[in-house]
């Protein structure tokens, strides 16, 4: 055969019988479509009929939905709510992180690591725990009112925040405080203080230093950072479900009441296509961003840019921010436990809230005991472990490039960099317009699940389906072609290589992306809300259940309930950091 | 003039720099030569203001500049990888002091085009810095330091990142395009040759302290001690045992040596004896013979390197120009020893 390495088929083959001679994977196409058609069933399928639902109720093209919505004030005022309540947390998040993220990236203190892991536990947080963890700390009988009370001698609570903006917002940051800390954080402590330092040899004060310098070269991180929370703040749900009351509705909000409680799925398809449009363009300028944060800068090893703080001044910084991180979130994770375990009537610790997730009281056949939740949950929970572990390792694999592109194929390479926003949608897609889509699109021939426990299978491993790629894929990426092009030298074949070499990098990300994925599914609250058959519920779901209840014992339960699914939750984080290795799961 | 005096500072984990003293004249070019580890990068940072001393003064024409803020004492440092600033261009680098002294649109635009000029990179104003190549960029942090007119320049490794032909280049060109800016300056290195080409004094620098301060001439020809002549790659050294005015007892034998300090010091004292590789002649024409068996012999371009055995025992390297006709490894040599290659270093004192 001649060696022309020209285009035409002679090179084709070329190619061919060269990837097939040291082949070190599966076949890319086999591999790539098993999940391309998950994703096409149970992600793209369901959009479509929202679509459908929403410009051709009747099998004809139509604008009539859409054109109610822009009409009616309600909707109009719910978008600018969703919008603006969104901007305010990301404004908010990114000032309370900043000193927070400069803190991280320049000092090195005793017990930073601890705060560091700390303050990630919230991230992992299902939305319905933390709604309720604040109401538990500011609620009308929450730790701070009956602290106050308690102080002040009054018989009335001081504060009432249930129910308003604030308390959404101060959620908000709770959640999203980590993130900008992370992202800023991590990108800060890599970047050279001798930049900083030039600034100053240069003459700059140091106000200049930050406005011309530091904060250009952050601008990017932060950027993203603050996309990102605005993107999570738009699509808040339970958050505001729970906090806002009646009062308060986001687009999400809206969605899934006009789906439970009006049973107007047009209408909720089209509230969808809104949300669908602002969270893609939005996703769509992050991901762009993402690139820039690719800026080349010479980033420096963080032993190089970090110290301990020396002058009183640095350590009075170091501590505000540590203080103001403790407070803000561990203090509603504190008065969740406490107040879980207080019966309001005694004031004395009682494990009776507990004791009632246990018992059927009416002792009927149709009554689900509360802990039935914890098993339903528990199973959901392995089963999209086990699903979304295989196909992320599948597209990992595929979207992991360098390991077979060693001769440079230019449409391969261009369909893996499409491929790569693509595993990503599901995160930007808000949960409850999945979970409209399932039931709009899944309770017909061909594909009729509405039934079938699988649909919240289904549902959760999508959502987690992004974190496991995100966490496989960095370690898949580590491995240096050199070192599976060694071991094959050394006499491994193609099955020892991916076992010896593979396997062990990849073993511990592919843990770390498990439970992620576990805790996803444990907390998934949107989408589950929608399409959870009344008869088994998850842990989510039955908090929000017992909230519906009047009665402080209804209550109660629902924090127990709370303060279980927090620990599983801030286990598995804990397992997280445990086996996580480098930037493994970082975003 | 630059006076630092008995400048102190000492680090959680025990490393101190002690008590270091030096004056730099104006429009002098002085070099901070050492080990790494021995202090000259974090004298550098004291004298810059970027970290505040334990103790001693800086004085800059009269004026304590010791607790003076970095950006309000007029230095320009050149860091070791450059640190320009990636989201600005070379025009926006090198204008960045400028701007700082708040110096007008024109002014700037002059100024920055004769920094350009003086570095050799007209036309690059609009360049990306990230593109640019090691020497370019350089230059550029060169031309950013300069265009402000400092008091002081202080360059960090100004050579280290480069690949060694650029050095080559650089080290001729680099103190010319400070002589014509007419700076005075003080740059830090671990390499002697890098020093000995750029400087006009050399302070060498030894666990936080100066061992040695002179021009390049005087500490390559006298070493102050044994250590320094072992850190400037010198490592012929002999015991020595002064037996009369220039001439000296070792186990090579009886020695003549025309150094200025062996004439002052008394007959019977003990010394060391350094012997600089460029000493040895080959063949008997001269007053220091030597016979000895070749033990290494490697070809280094213009020279070889030389291995010889003395019957003593003593090992000594030299370096022999390429043109010579050598005897290979293992067979007996004929040396004479340039008596002004020798000198006689102090025993005393001798911390290794």
């Amino acid at each position: 055969m001649k060696l022309d390495k020209g285009t035409g088929r002679q090179g084709d083959k070329e190619k061919g019988r060269q990837g097939k001679s040291n082949a070190v994977s599966l076949s890319p196409g086999l591999l790539v479509s098993v999940p391309l058609a998950f994703l096409l069933l149970f992600y793209f399928y369901p959009i479509a009929s929202i679509l459908t639902l929403s410009f051709a109720p009747e099998g004809r093209f139509s604008l009539a939905a859409l054109g109610k919505l822009i009409r009616t004030p309600y909707y109009l005022q719910t978008l600018w709510f969703t919008t603006w309540q969104a901007a305010l947390s990301t404004l908010l998040t990114v000032g309370l992180a900043l000193p927070g993220a400069y803190v991280f990236a320049r000092y090195d203190f005793p017990g930073k690591s601890l705060v560091r892991a700390l303050t990630t536990v919230p991230f992992v947080l299902p939305t319905i725990v933390v709604a309720l963890a604040f109401t538990a700390f500011l609620g009308p009988r929450g730790l701070l009112n009956l602290a106050l009370m308690d102080l002040l001698g009054l018989d009335r609570p001081v504060l009432d925040l249930q129910h308003t903006l604030t308390i959404i917002l101060l959620a908000h940051v709770f959640y999203n405080y980590t993130l900008v800390l992370r992202i800023v954080g991590t990108y800060w402590a890599n970047l050279d203080p001798r930049l900083e330092e030039a600034a100053r040899m240069l003459g700059a004060d140091r106000w200049r230093v930050f406005r011309e310098v530091t904060l250009p070269l952050l601008s990017p991180a932060i950027g993203a950072a603050a996309l990102l929370v605005f993107i999570f703040c738009f699509t808040s749900f339970g958050v505001i479900l729970v906090l806002g009351g009646p009062r308060f509705a986001t687009l999400e909000v809206e969605i899934y009441r006009q789906t439970i409680q009006y049973l107007n799925l047009p209408l909720a398809a089209a509230l969808s296509v809104v949300q669908i449009l602002f969270t893609f363009a939005l996703m769509a300028v992050y991901t762009r961003l993402q690139a820039r944060l690719a800026r080349p800068l010479e980033l420096r090893p963080r032993r190089v840019t970090q110290r301990r703080p020396r002058h009183w001044r640095e350590w009075l910084a170091v501590g505000v921010n540590v203080g103001l991180m403790l407070a803000l979130l561990v203090t509603p994770l504190a008065a969740l436990v406490e107040r879980s375990l207080t019966l309001s009537a005694t004031g004395g610790v009682s494990l009776a809230f507990y004791r009632q997730l246990f018992y059927n009281p009416r002792g009927s056949a149709f009554y689900v005991p509360p802990v039935a939740a914890v098993r339903n949950s528990v199973g959901f929970a392995l089963a999209t472990v086990g699903l979304s572990v295989t196909l992320g390792l599948m597209a990992a694999s595929v979207l992991d490039s360098r390991g077979s592109a060693r001769s440079p194929r230019p449409r391969g390479l261009r369909l893996r960099r499409l491929l790569d926003p693509i595993f990503m949608l599901p995160l930007g897609t808000s949960a409850v317009t999945l979970g409209l889509g399932y039931i709009v699109a899944l309770d017909e021939p061909p594909l009729n699940l509405r039934t079938s426990p699988l649909l919240v299978v289904l549902a959760h491993t999508l959502v987690a389906l992004p974190f496991v790629v995100r966490s496989v894929l960095p370690a898949l990426r580590s491995i240096h072609p050199n070192l599976r092009e060694a071991a094959a030298l050394l006499g491994g074949s193609p099955w020892r290589v991916w076992r010896e070499v593979d396997l062990p990098i990849v073993a511990r990300a592919m843990l770390v992306g498990a439970v992620f994925a576990f805790t996803v599914s444990m907390g998934e609250f949107g989408a589950t809300s929608l399409i959870a058959r009344p008869e088994r519920p998850t842990m989510p779901i039955a908090i929000y259940r017992f909230l519906g209840r009047p009665g402080a014992v209804n209550y109660g339960q629902a924090l127990a309930m709370s303060t279980l699914l927090m620990l599983v939750c801030t286990l598995g984080f804990l397992a997280i950091e445990r086996f996580r290795v480098g930037e493994v799961g970082e975003f | 003039m630059l006076e630092f005096s008995e400048i102190c500072k000492s680090y959680p984990d025990g490393w101190t720099l002690a008590g270091v003293s030096f004056t730099v004249e104006k429009g002098e070019i002085v070099c901070l030569l050492g080990p790494s580890g021995c202090g000259k990068t974090t004298l550098l940072r004291l004298v810059a203001g970027l970290e505040t001393p334990d103790g001693g003064r800086m004085l800059v024409d009269g004026e304590d500049v010791t607790y003076v803020p970095p950006h309000l004492r007029g230095f320009g440092l050149m860091f070791q990888e450059f640190a320009l600033f990636p989201h600005k261009d070379v025009l926006g680098n090198v204008a960045f002091g400028l701007r700082m002294q708040g110096l007008s649109r024109e002014l700037v635009a002059t100024r920055v085009a004769e920094a350009l000029e003086l570095v050799d990179l007209v036309g690059f104003e609009h360049r990306d810095v990230n593109q640019l190549s090691g020497g370019e960029r350089q230059r550029v942090a060169l031309a950013r330091s300069l265009a402000p007119q400092p008091r002081l320049l202080m360059l960090d490794e100004p050579l280290g990142a480069l690949d060694r032909a650029l050095r080559e280049r650089l080290m001729d060109e680099l103190p010319r395009i400070l002589r014509q800016a007419g700076v005075t300056a003080i740059t830090v290195t671990h390499d002697q040759e890098e020093a000995f080409a750029l400087a006009d004094r050399v302070v060498l620098m030894r666990a936080g302290r100066v061992v040695q301060v002179g021009t390049p001439e005087e500490v390559y020809r006298r070493p102050a001690s044994a250590w320094s002549a072992h850190f400037l790659g010198l490592t012929n050294l002999v015991d020595a045992c002064v037996v009369g005015p220039g001439q000296v007892e070792t186990a090579l034998g009886v020695l003549q040596v025309w150094d200025v300090g062996c004439g002052m010091r008394d007959a019977g004292s003990a010394a060391k004896l350094l012997i600089r590789p460029e000493a040895a002649r080959l063949g008997d024409a001269g007053p220091n013979v030597l016979h000895g068996t070749v033990t290494e012999r490697s070809f280094r371009g213009g020279h070889y390197r030389l291995g010889v055995r003395h019957a003593s025992g003593v090992e000594l390297a030299f370096n022999v120009p390429a043109s010579a006709n050598l005897p290979a490894s293992g067979e007996t040599i004929v040396l004479s020893l340039d008596p002004q290659a020798l000198a006689l270093l102090p025993v005393v004192g001798e911390a290794d």
